[in-house]
């Protein structure tokens, strides 16, 4: 189980998050929506300790991250695996050597082993034969399914998944959808994932969550969500340029 | 009033370098914390020892090959002058062992592995790879700042030693075949009065330079904002900044070391 419990967070003089309260239980799908811009990443930053609040605490099966030192920190990231926005790949190492990263080192693992995970998890993702490609030849679709094999390959209880569709297109998107929920329904896995992609919130949320102006203004399942009545997240899910959200340097 | 202005001032201006250089006195210590921690990351440090000692080395020959030459070639014509050409021997080996050999290293070291390392760490930041490291329970400073800071202090000296050689051998060439000198004379000249102890505080030089060239330009990758233009910003803060490191550094080692 994850609490986030009022957690601000301030870059410089931008206050990002201002009090954050959002729960997520074990084998749930959340889905955080928001604009661009509106400190979806950061929020996912906070929930692998990549960033710490100024205030307010996160925990993970109740233990409060900012209590962790180094080490304790990065035995409970094994718990994690993470999808970035652009995949966020090393582009020094082939595609298998980045999938078998984390075993690499935290596992007692032969090489010849490794790649064999690294082959069977990429097969999961629905790749072949692109194991020995780097990826500064793959494709921005199987960056990110190379990027999710990464992040399955140490068979983690929480994925987080930034942007898992944004920049595909529908076809690919769908097919990354289809990958999320088979790794919740076979793996059990919790998940949170960030989107302003409503299509795909709806298609892989049990639960979805609006963040605005810094704070979780609206949570409920996806049917509750297009059905609600908050003029924000209306406005938001049926993205329309008209109604209560101020666009940044756009002027009506 | 214009006291307190003139303070102001002083103060807008200090406080950015100064706050840097804290920034930089932290990523020093937390790199000396994960250095003493096992395991050593041994791959990576002998990939970095490569980039930085193996490919820096025909710029660094060709480098001091010509700094020895033109040594011999002015203080050749120079001293004749007045009589004194046979020193010409003695001003080559001291100014290369005691100088121009560490410092030269140190900044052609700092424009090509230097810069690459900014360049390669302000890459991986603005393109979330450190962030992926940490996520697969990889600390970023042990992984890529250590290697990077060892190889630093240990190619430099390494470096430092080929460079004060050639150069001798490039005053030698000038001198003996160019200026028909006398061959024994340029041998014993530079034998006599260079001591172990000038060579041996040249490699301190050194040592220091390859850890203040590897932490700046670790610091500036590390901490990488803005994307390509950033990345481009973080390249060049390195050079710059190093290269300033270095000369200041040098003055004052040399004053401690050779008194
Ligand atoms: N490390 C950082 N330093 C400074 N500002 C940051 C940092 N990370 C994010 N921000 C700022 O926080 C805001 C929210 O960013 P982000 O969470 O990436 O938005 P999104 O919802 O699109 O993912 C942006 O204005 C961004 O510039
Ligand atoms: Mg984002």
């Amino acid at each position: 189980m994850i609490e986030i419990i009022g957690v601000h967070k301030s870059f410089n003089s931008h206050h990002i998050l201002m009090g954050i309260n959002l729960t997520i239980n074990k084998g749930e799908s959340v889905v955080v929506i928001g604009g661009s811009g509106s400190g979806k990443s950061v929020l996912l930053k906070h929930i692998i300790g990549l960033l710490k609040p100024d205030a307010g605490t996160v925990e993970v099966d109740g233990t409060d991250l900012s209590r962790l030192d180094e080490n304790e920190l990065n035995e409970l990231r094994k718990k994690f695996g993470m999808l970035f926005q652009s995949a966020a790949l090393f582009d020094s190492m082939t595609v298998w050597e980045n999938i078998g990263f984390g075993l690499k080192r935290h596992r007692k693992l032969t090489d010849k082993e490794i790649k064999e995970i690294a082959v069977e998890k990429l097969k999961h993702v629905g790749l072949v034969g692109v194991e020995d490609v780097m990826p500064s030849e793959l494709s921005g679709g199987m960056r990110k399914r190379v990027g999710l094999a990464r992040a399955i390959a140490m068979e983690p209880e929480i994925l987080l998944y930034d942007e898992p569709t944004t920049g595909l297109d529908p076809i690919m998107a769908d097919a990354i959808n289809n990958l999320i929920i088979e790794m919740r329904e076979k793996l059990k896995i919790t998940s949170v994932a960030i989107t302003h992609d409503m299509k795909s919130a709806y298609k892989i949320a049990d639960r979805i969550a609006m963040l605005y102006n810094g704070e979780i203004i609206e949570t409920g399942t996806p049917d509750e969500i297009k059905n609600t009545q908050n003029p924000v997240v209306k406005q938001f899910i049926e993205g329309s340029a008209v109604g209560p959200i101020v666009l940044e340097g756009i002027r009506r | 009033m214009v006291i307190i202005r003139a303070f102001e001032f002083i103060g807008t201006v200090v406080k950015h370098p100064l706050e840097e250089m804290g920034r930089i006195l932290l990523l020093l210590y937390s790199t000396v914390k994960w250095f003493i921690k096992p395991p050593l990351e041994i791959r990576n440090i002998t990939k970095q020892m490569v980039e930085i000692g193996v490919n820096s080395l025909p710029v660094v020959l060709i480098t001091a090959v010509f700094t020895g030459m033109v040594l011999a070639l002015q203080s050749y014509t120079g001293f004749k002058r007045f009589g004194a050409e046979s020193l010409v021997g003695s001003v080559v080996a001291l100014s290369m062992t005691r100088e121009l050999g560490p410092v030269l290293t140190a900044l052609i070291v700092t424009g090509r592995a230097g810069a690459a390392m900014a360049a390669e760490l302000g890459t991986m930041r603005v393109t979330e790879q450190i962030d992926a490291l940490e996520t697969l329970a990889t600390n970023p400073v042990k992984y890529l700042v250590v290697p990077r800071f060892i190889s630093g202090v240990v190619m430099l000296p390494s470096l430092s030693v080929v460079a004060d050689i050639i150069g001798i051998i490039g005053g030698y060439f000038v001198t003996v075949i160019i200026f028909e000198a006398s061959s024994k004379q340029y041998m014993k000249m530079t034998w006599d009065y260079l001591e172990i102890q000038d060579i041996y505080n040249g490699l301190i030089k050194s040592c220091v330079f390859g850890a203040i060239l590897s932490i700046i330009s670790c610091y500036k990758g590390f901490y990488t904002k803005g994307g390509a233009e950033g990345v481009g910003k973080a390249t060049t803060g390195a050079v710059v900044i190093s290269s300033m490191a270095i000369l200041i550094a040098d003055y004052f080692l040399s004053a401690w070391l050779f008194k």
